[in-house]
C-alpha cells in the first residue's frame, strides 16, 4: 500500500478569477494538509485584473515552480474549458478539481485520497448532504432551492450520488479526460453533467463528506435565470444520457 | 438506453396495468379512472415531503466557519513571513 502510494501523483487544478488572496491561502492549506503526498497545483487564471498571477508567482518562489504551475488564459473562457486547459498540463495520474474561494477546504483532500485507495474507485466526489458534511452561510431560500433541485434530480435522473452540483472531486486522469470531452454544459450544470455521464458510463464513484462554507453570507444567490438554466440542464441530461 | 426511454418504459408499463384494471374491473370503474390522478398527486406529495424533510435536516456547520477563520489567520501569518503579499486587511 505504501509503495503504491508513492507512485501516485495528484494534479490539483484550480481555476481562478480575481482570487488574489484566496489562492495564497488555499495553496498554504494544501501544503499543510498533504505533507507526504506527491502533488502539483495547476492554477488556471483567466486574466484576473486584481493581480492573482503576481501572487501565484510569489507562491512559486516559496514552494517551487515544479509544485505550483501557472497556466493562465487571456480572458474569462468558462469553467469547463478551464479544466480542459489545466488537464493538458497535468502530469499526475490523478486529478483533483476544486474551487479557489475556500468554500472547498483542502483539509478534506486526505480523505479523498484515502477513499480512492481503499476502494480503487475512478471518481471520489465530495458531498455536503450526508453525515459529517454540511453547508454554512446559506439562507432559507438558498437551502430550499438546493433541496428542490436535488429531489428533482434524484427522482428523474437516478444519478447514484447524493450531491450532484458539488465540484470538489478527485478523478483518475484517464477518466476525467474521457468524460470531459462529452460535456457541453456551463456553470454548475457542467458539474452535474460530468457526474451523471460518469455514472452512466459505469465508472465506480465513491463519496466523502465535505463541508461547504460560504464566507460572504448570502453571496451565492440563486435567481430565476439560474433555476431556468438548471431545469434546462436537467431536461438535457434526461434526453442525452 | 437514454434515461428518458427508461422513464417512458416505466410509464408505459404503469399505463398497461391501469388499462388492464379498467378492462377487468377488479376495482369499481369510477375509482380506476382516477388512479392516474392519485399517482400524480402522490408523486407531488412525495416530492414536497422530501424537500420538507431535507430542509428540516439540512446539515449545517457553523463551527467550520470559525475553524476556517483561524486557518485564514494562520495562513496569512505564514505567507507574510515568506514575503508573499497577502495584504493588510
Amino acid at each position: 500500500m505504501e509503495a503504491k502510494a508513492d507512485e501516485n501523483k495528484y494534479s490539483i487544478i484550480i481555476p481562478t478569477y480575481n482570487e488574489r488572496l484566496n489562492i495564497a491561502l488555499i495553496v498554504y492549506l494544501i501544503f499543510k494538509h498533504l505533507p507526504n503526498v506527491n502533488f502539483e497545483i495547476i492554477v488556471v487564471d483567466d486574466g484576473s485584473p486584481d493581480g492573482t498571477q503576481d501572487i501565484v508567482k510569489q507562491l512559486q518562489e516559496v514552494y517551487g515552480e515544479d509544485r505550483i504551475l501557472l497556466r493562465p488564459r487571456a480572458k474569462k473562457l468558462g469553467l469547463g474549458t478551464a479544466y480542459v486547459h489545466g488537464l493538458k498540463h497535468a502530469t499526475g495520474n490523478f486529478v483533483v478539481i476544486m474551487d479557489a474561494d475556500l468554500s472547498h477546504h483542502p483539509k478534506y483532500l486526505p480523505s479523498f485520497i484515502k477513499k480512492q485507495m481503499e476502494t480503487g474507485s475512478s471518481i471520489v466526489t465530495g458531498t455536503r448532504y450526508v453525515k459529517g458534511g454540511g453547508v454554512h452561510g446559506w439562507n432559507l431560500m438558498r437551502k430550499l432551492t438546493s433541496r428542490g433541485a436535488n429531489v428533482l434530480a434524484q427522482t428523474f435522473l437516478w444519478p447514484g450520488v447524493s450531491d450532484l452540483t458539488g465540484s470538489f472531486r478527485l478523478y483518475k486522469k484517464s477518466v476525467l479526460e474521457d468524460i470531459i470531452s462529452s460535456c457541453v454544459s456551463k456553470g454548475y450544470v457542467f458539474q452535474m453533467e460530468m457526474i451523471v455521464r460518469a455514472s452512466r458510463k459505469g465508472y465506480h464513484i465513491e463519496e466523502v463528506p465535505i463541508t461547504f462554507v460560504d464566507r460572504v453570507y448570502g453571496s451565492s444567490k440563486l435567481g430565476g435565470s439560474e433555476i431556468v438554466e438548471y431545469l434546462k440542464g436537467l431536461l438535457y441530461l434526461l434526453v442525452t444520457t | 438506453m437514454k434515461h428518458i426511454v427508461k422513464i417512458m418504459a416505466l410509464l408505459v408499463a404503469l399505463s398497461a396495468v391501469w388499462i388492464s384494471l379498467l378492462q377487468t374491473s377488479v376495482l369499481p370503474k369510477s375509482q380506476t379512472w382516477l388512479l392516474p390522478l392519485y399517482f400524480i398527486v402522490s408523486l407531488g406529495c412525495y416530492g414536497l415531503l422530501m424537500v420538507g424533510v431535507g430542509l428540516m435536516h439540512f446539515p449545517t456547520c457553523p463551527h467550520e466557519a470559525i475553524l476556517l477563520q483561524q486557518d485564514v489567520v494562520e495562513a496569512k501569518e505564514f505567507l507574510k513571513g515568506k514575503g508573499v503579499d497577502v495584504g493588510t486587511d
